[in-house]
């Protein structure tokens, strides 16, 4: 049975929000409170900051245990073998959150 | 010390007196009097007052983390904030343990700057990014870790004391 995707305009709480940081304790100043704002914000986010996420799993944790969504997260881990980095990997995410927007 | 439009004014013996007590606040009130040569009372009674008026905030001791075997990580964090948020974030800042002082600074854009302390660099990120980064109006975060301490003075402004000027005084 596939598994239930939360609707796309369904936002988080809050303090439930992703806050993309650049380094440690270094706040951009974007959010995301929902896995649609998550894919707007990763369009234009600096690519240190999906490097500094990425590598720490902060997407992966925000995936599981806010969204809760045990497929995204398995199959962003399939990227860790890649090393991407820079715009490579801002395709790679993009590609894949849209995907799972849009429900494929 | 004198009382004027509602202020404290020091004297030069006050000055001294605190400058000798940031030296070393368990000094006798003997001890401060003779190098200053002035009467133990003298001394007990400015110290009192200085108290009461509330100059002298309260004493404490000055640990060495590193001696004590606290392992820390301590931070300067600027926020930059939402004027219309920025006093409830400074209220909520002031009131986090992690945090250990705030200050509010006129800049370019309204600035808060805090200074942090976590047991890793771990916990900062996760204490800034959990109760700091959700708060209302902040627009974005600088934060540098300190590696080093290099000076840590008490007070420098007593060294430009300059007697205040008693002509007209009331």
């Amino acid at each position: 049975m596939p598994e239930e995707i939360k609707p796309k305009a369904a936002k988080v709480p809050r303090d439930k929000a992703f806050y993309f940081f650049t380094s440690i304790g270094n706040y951009t100043g974007k959010s995301a409170s929902s896995l649609e704002e998550f894919r707007n914000v990763i369009r234009e986010i600096t690519a240190k900051s999906l490097e500094f996420h990425f590598y720490r799993g902060d997407f992966e944790r925000w995936f599981m245990d806010v969204l809760e969504d045990q497929e995204l997260v398995e199959e962003l881990r399939k990227f860790y073998p890649l090393n991407l980095t820079g715009e490579v990997l801002r395709e790679h995410l993009h590609r894949l959150v849209e995907s799972r927007l849009r429900g494929s | 010390m004198k009382i004027k439009n509602n202020s404290v004014v020091l004297d030069p013996v006050d000055v001294k007196i605190l400058e000798a007590l940031i030296e070393d606040s368990r000094q006798t009130y003997v001890t401060i009097g003779k190098r200053l040569g002035v009467a133990h009372s003298t001394v007990y009674d400015r110290i009192r007052k200085l108290e009461s008026h509330g100059v002298i905030k309260r004493y404490t001791a000055i640990i060495d983390e590193e001696k004590a075997g606290v392992k820390s990580v301590m931070a300067l964090m600027t926020v930059y904030t939402d004027p219309k948020e920025s006093e409830s974030i400074v209220e909520k800042l002031c009131k986090a343990p992690q945090v250990l002082e705030v200050y509010t600074c006129l800049s370019e854009e309204l600035q808060i700057i805090a200074k942090v302390m976590a047991e890793n660099q771990e916990k900062l990120h996760d204490f800034i990014a959990k109760s700091i980064a959700p708060l209302k109006g902040v627009l974005r975060i600088r934060t540098s870790i300190i590696i080093r301490k290099c000076k840590q003075a008490y007070s420098t402004l007593l060294n430009n004391f300059k007697e205040p000027d008693n002509s007209g005084d009331g």
